[in-house]
């Protein structure tokens, strides 16, 4: 019964078809209270749009999606907002939620955007709307939040600290988040459980035993199992014996 | 001081214009005017059913633009045809049909112009009492769907994963614009419905920076439109719709202006 309720969503074999080709088939997955569970893949391999059949997104969908939370917070990867509004940064904060204002302040203030609350939101950056759309994530503080590339166009300190950020709110909100992103080093260092797809489910798992995978090693090149490397060295001491790594 | 008609145009104006305010932002916002005008020329038709069966003449243009509405959603999903063709092909073939009906009901004697352009001395205390009630709910339903209808105008999917069922909002907010220009067919007249929904709404989002700001606007707006166009229908004799409308154009044009200062005082 308790491990019932910690699910957040359920994938069962979901998968999507158009034009009688499959967009992504045959994913299961489980996104669980206070777990990141990261999707990796290469360009068109299924990533957004298994985060799609996940927030119910698709109606026509094979297989079976259980959703059992209603509050989520969604980052889409791509988004185009029509400039015939008049949208400040604020109103956009109240977009699907009546948020108190502290609450904005507080995800404004977190994601580094505060001094930006009364502009308009078709003057900003790349970068500075991506972290308005964290914040608006964030600020309805979500049980299932689904990131698609978060931190893209952000400056590379930035790109850090809003991951750290995320890892953050994990902790403190303890909801589940599913992620996708191209950054390999985070998604190693940062995730506890990693769907690697290529049109479907090409492995899964902690990210060690998607690393040591053979289907991963073939997509990604062995400088990607490098990238595992380095952070096994940083974190996980006990298991070398070479002495010119132990000083990290 | 006035006669009573004028009395009657301007309180059926002014809820006419209390309506068409938001609904117009939302008409701007969703790029819905061609929309607008395919159910605002099915109206005809719905005037001449209320006169063959003897209905009040709101009440039957909400069914048939309500229909006519159905009818297009279910061609959209059925044909190939792109959109803009669908709404042309609905819009012009159901003011022709009006008009061939209109042919045949002889024994009535049709004010075309008036159907056409709006007839202040139409209005009569009937009519008020179906703008004011008709509008109230019109409003308040409005003001129930703001929030899905909103977000999915910014980003379908956002509202769509967040829960806000997007998609009964869109079909209520049809059913909605039907209804409104079944209230204001009397005055504003079917070819220029569309007008009053657009013009007061573009001429605030000229001069607003959020969108309860640009709904306000809109209002003050058509009410201004309104209270304009009437004294000049009054004072040239000519028709209200047309009236009301130029006074609209002539807001939106002084809203340009505003602009242009304001583009000079940033640089």
């Amino acid at each position: 019964m308790s491990l019932e309720n910690k699910i957040l969503v359920k994938l069962n074999n979901a998968g999507i078809k158009q034009n009688n080709k499959w967009l992504v088939e045959g994913v299961t997955l489980t996104v669980e209270k206070g777990k990141i569970i990261t999707l990796i893949g290469p360009n068109g391999s299924g990533k957004s749009t298994t985060a799609k059949i996940a927030l119910g997104i698709y109606k026509n969908i094979e297989g079976s999606v259980e959703k059992y939370t209603n509050k989520v917070g969604y980052v889409p990867q791509k988004i185009s907002i029509d400039w015939t509004l008049p949208l400040r940064v604020y109103d956009f904060m109240l977009l699907t939620e009546n948020i108190k204002d502290e609450a904005i302040d507080e995800a404004l203030t977190l994601t580094g955007v505060i001094h930006l609350k009364n502009k308009n939101l078709g003057n900003l950056s790349g970068g500075e709307f991506q972290r308005v759309l964290i914040a608006r994530a964030i600020s309805k503080k979500p049980e299932l939040l689904v990131l698609d590339e978060p931190v893209q166009g952000v400056d590379y300190t930035g790109e850090i600290a809003l991951y750290e950020l995320i890892k953050k709110i994990s902790d403190s909100l303890n909801c589940g988040i599913l992620l996708i992103s191209h950054d390999l080093h985070t998604v190693m260092t940062a995730t506890d459980h990693v769907v690697c797809l290529n049109g479907h489910v090409c492995c899964s798992g902690t990210p060690i035993d998607v690393a040591k995978n053979n289907a991963y090693k073939t997509l990604f090149g062995e400088q990607a199992s490098q990238i595992l490397s380095i952070y096994e060295h940083k974190h996980d001491h006990e298991h070398l014996d070479e002495g010119n790594i132990k000083k990290n | 001081m006035f006669d009573d008609f004028f009395i009657r145009a301007l309180f059926a104006g002014i809820g006419i214009a209390l309506v068409t305010g938001p609904l117009g932002c939302f008409v701007v916002w969703r790029r819905l005017s061609y929309f607008g005008d395919t159910l605002a020329h099915s109206a005809l038709l719905g005037v001449t059913m209320a006169y063959t069966f003897d209905l009040n003449i709101a009440i039957s243009v909400f069914l048939i633009s309500s229909i006519i509405a159905l009818i297009l959603i279910q061609l959209q999903k059925k044909t190939n045809l792109p959109g803009d063709a669908l709404l042309g092909l609905l819009a012009h073939s159901s003011l022709a049909v009006g008009l061939v009906v209109i042919g045949f009901l002889t024994f009535i004697r049709f004010d075309i112009m008036g159907l056409l352009f709006g007839d202040i001395l139409a209005v009569n205390i009937n009519d008020i009492l179906i703008i004011w009630s008709g509008g109230a709910i019109i409003l308040i339903v409005l003001k129930l769907i703001w929030k899905p209808l909103f977000a999915s105008t910014v980003n379908y999917e956002l509202a769509e994963a967040e829960g806000l069922n997007p998609d009964r909002a869109k079909a209520i907010f049809t059913i909605l614009m039907a209804a409104v220009i079944a209230i204001s067919i009397k005055m504003v007249g079917l070819l220029l419905i569309t007008g009053m929904l657009i013009i007061p709404a573009a001429m605030a989002r000229n001069i607003s920076d959020s969108p309860q700001k640009m709904v306000i606007y809109s209002i003050i707006g058509g009410l201004l439109s309104v209270v304009l166009g009437l004294f000049t229908s009054l004072e040239f004799n000519t028709s209200s719709g047309p009236s009301i409308i130029v006074a609209s154009l002539i807001l939106f044009i002084l809203s340009l202006l505003n602009i242009k200062q304001s583009i000079k005082l940033k640089n």
